[in-house]
């Protein structure tokens, strides 16, 4: 029977697929007394062996299709597998209890836990997950449960997932993942900003998935709408076929724009950039027609890896996405960690309310030889391309201030050692909190560009913790007090005459487009995949038309006067 | 039987890195191969047991090897030990 659930569109497009479930599954151990020693512990080598053959494959296609880092993890996984002490410790409770192989095994596993759970340092604190992960792959031998990673997936399917993690994310072959759907998260969320910078359709937030769809079960993912059908009608499947044809006929038209530039019908140009994580996806930047990159997230250079990366990785990183963008300008975004992104490897002590808290630049400069260091690696990168540094969450002057100084000292130390670097580098800011935007006069004097983050914008004007689903209401892009804000950033760097970008889910908006060119936003930064549709939706519009609406939108009482305003003109 | 102290001045103390290659190097040799800190004693070819006793930058460990090839295996973690930063 088809049925239909409806969730968040996150990613574009149709897919359509048979389920895969990313099963969190809990392990249920009950304790029973054998009497069979002998054979139990037969039971428990088997499956030491299964697990550890699984595991090796796993580690070795980690490390094929993505480095050694990568595959680390798994390395230390079959190091618990393999330990001595914890074999001992479990076979002798075999022999000694008398009880079934799962119930040795979890017991053993948990004494370690609680060890590694006690410790005041927070990193030892997380291998007790390691060790968890593993009894949990043993467990699943014994009791005959499979759990699945993404590596374990070699047909094309459709992910069904409670959320996807950042570890996940890593894992995940877009060979095989047509489209993926999660439980919670919003448009803004870790997976959906993945989704579309791998170009799969996906709806987040649909609450019911994991408790409806079943492994196997043919799913459809439409990314526009949201809804998810699962065990479509023939009828639906033959729409939904069509559908997701006409998208790959648009989707090639709109690759004829590849190479244009964009220009309003009345002759303003206005540039589309890319947003990136890593410099693999320069190229899909390039070749959706990005001009330049409006976003380089430098948190996932940071968040792949064990340890901080060091000067000469991330120099190498840098210096790879400049090359590859040829002179075009890059805006690299210095570590935006704290708030929902954290550090394995990094402590920061637990805070009530993170968005509010010790994140991205004031982070930064708490930790100044971590700022030090990346600054060096991006001063040393510079002679290969036109970098502009922009510094996340700046609040009041002063914090830029002194990040500018930290980066001129930092400069300078490269001088005296006869370092090569480009001399004219732009230093500029995000522009996420209202204190900038109500004081962006002052600071459009003294920094070299803007670039308007709104998600964060729209989080801390709304007051809204873009996370909670309980009030993501009120993540109103439209709301006039958000426009307003946005009117009054360009405005003042434009007084100055200094440019203004953005680089948040707004910016690829159809809703908003309009309005932001009327604006006079000069630079629209976006996921490679949404850079074609938005060209060839701005060069279908008139910025002098627009203009004369703009008091109007900027009177209107709510998102939604706005929203239906827009949709007006289209008419 | 062999013993012999360490000071652990790697920054970071005897961390997941550090200590699965140590367990590396002990796991191949027949000795009983042994880390003592702060009056614990732990298999050496044990990365739970090594990584249980957290053992902090700065701090003395012993090794204890005991067996047919205690000085090739002690040789062979001094030569690691060293490598990592450590001083006897």
């Amino acid at each position: 029977m088809e049925k239909i659930l409806q969730g968040i569109a996150a990613s574009n497009g149709i897919s359509i697929a048979k389920a895969f479930r990313l099963e969190n599954a809990e392990l249920t151990v009950l304790k029973e007394s054998i009497s069979d020693v002998s054979a139990e512990i037969d039971r428990l080598q088997i499956a030491l062996s299964h697990s550890r053959s699984e595991l090796t494959t796993i580690q070795k296609q980690t490390q094929e299709k993505f480095s050694d880092q990568e595959a680390a993890i798994f390395s230390a996984h079959l190091l618990v597998l393999d330990d001595p002490e914890l074999r001992a410790a479990i076979t002798d409770m075999i022999q000694t209890q008398h009880v079934n192989a799962e119930y040795a095994v979890q017991e053993a596993a948990n004494l370690y836990v609680s060890i590694f759970e006690a410790m005041d340092d927070p990193y030892m604190r997380e291998r007790a997950a390691d060790i968890r992960d593993v009894t949990k792959r043993i467990l699943s031998h014994l009791l005959g449960v499979s759990i699945q990673t993404p590596e374990d997936i070699t047909q094309e399917v459709v992910i069904i997932a409670e959320d996807l993690t950042p570890s996940h994310t890593v894992q995940l072959n877009p060979e095989q993942i047509k489209g993926f759907v999660t439980d919670i998260g919003g448009p803004t969320s870790h997976s959906a900003i993945l989704a579309r910078t791998l170009e799969i359709p996906a709806v987040v937030g649909s609450k019911t998935a994991m408790a409806t769809i079943q492994n196997g079960e043919l799913i459809i993912v439409d990314g526009e709408s949201g809804k998810i059908i699962v065990n479509p009608d023939a009828e639906t499947l033959v729409a939904y076929q069509k559908k997701q044809q006409t998208f790959a006929e648009q989707k090639a038209e709109w690759q004829l724009l590849a190479h244009e530039p964009t220009i309003t019908l009345d002759g303003h140009r206005v540039e589309l950039a890319g947003n990136i994580g890593t410099p693999d996806d320069v190229e899909s930047v390039l070749k959706n027609g990005g001009e330049t990159i409006g976003l380089f997230r430098t948190e996932f250079l940071y968040m792949e890896k064990e340890q901080f990366p060091t000067e000469d990785e991330q120099f190498e990183a840098y210096k790879s996405v400049l090359k590859q963008m040829n002179g075009s300008a890059t805006v690299v975004r210095t570590l935006d960690i704290g708030g929902d992104k954290e550090l394995s490897y990094l402590q920061i002590p637990h805070e009530a309310n993170p968005f509010l808290g010790l994140r991205a630049i004031r982070l930064c400069l708490d930790y100044e030889e971590m700022f030090r260091t990346q600054l060096r690696a991006l001063l040393r990168a510079s002679i290969y391309g036109n970098l502009r540094i922009m510094f996340p969450m700046i609040t009041t002057i002063d914090e830029f201030r002194q990040a500018k100084e930290i980066f001129l000292d930092v400069k300078q130390q490269l001088i005296s050692e006869k370092v090569e670097v480009n001399e004219t580098i732009q230093l500029g800011i995000m522009v996420e909190t209202p204190a900038v935007a109500i004081l962006a006069d002052v600071f459009a004097k003294e920094v070299d560009f803007f670039s308007i983050g709104s998600n964060d914008l729209i989080q801390y004007t709304m007051a809204a913790d873009r996370m909670n689903e309980n009030v993501s209401y009120l993540y109103q892009p439209y709301n006039p007090s958000i426009l307003r804000f946005i009117k009054l950033i360009i405005d003042a760097a434009h007084k100055e005459g200094k440019a203004v970008g953005m680089c948040g889910e707004m910016a690829r908006d159809e809703t908003a487009i309009p309005i932001l060119l009327a604006m006079g936003l000069d630079e629209f930064s976006m996921s490679a995949s949404s850079i074609l549709r938005a060209r060839s939706q701005i060069k279908n519009l008139s910025k002098t038309a627009l203009e004369s609406q703009i008091d109007h939108i900027l009177s209107l009482s709510t998102a939604d006067e706005v929203l239906q305003f827009i949709k007006s003109l289209d008419n | 039987m062999i013993k012999k102290q360490f000071v652990f001045s790697n920054g970071e103390g005897l961390h997941a890195r550090p200590a699965a290659q140590l367990v590396a190097v002990a796991t191949p040799f027949k000795s009983e191969l042994s880390l003592e800190y702060k009056e614990k004693k732990v298999n050496l070819k044990s990365i739970l047991g090594v990584m249980s006793l957290g053992v902090a930058a700065g701090s003395t460990i012993t090794l204890i090897a005991d067996g047919d090839d205690e000085k090739e295996a002690m040789n062979k973690l001094e030569e690691l030990l060293r490598s990592e930063g450590a001083e006897d």
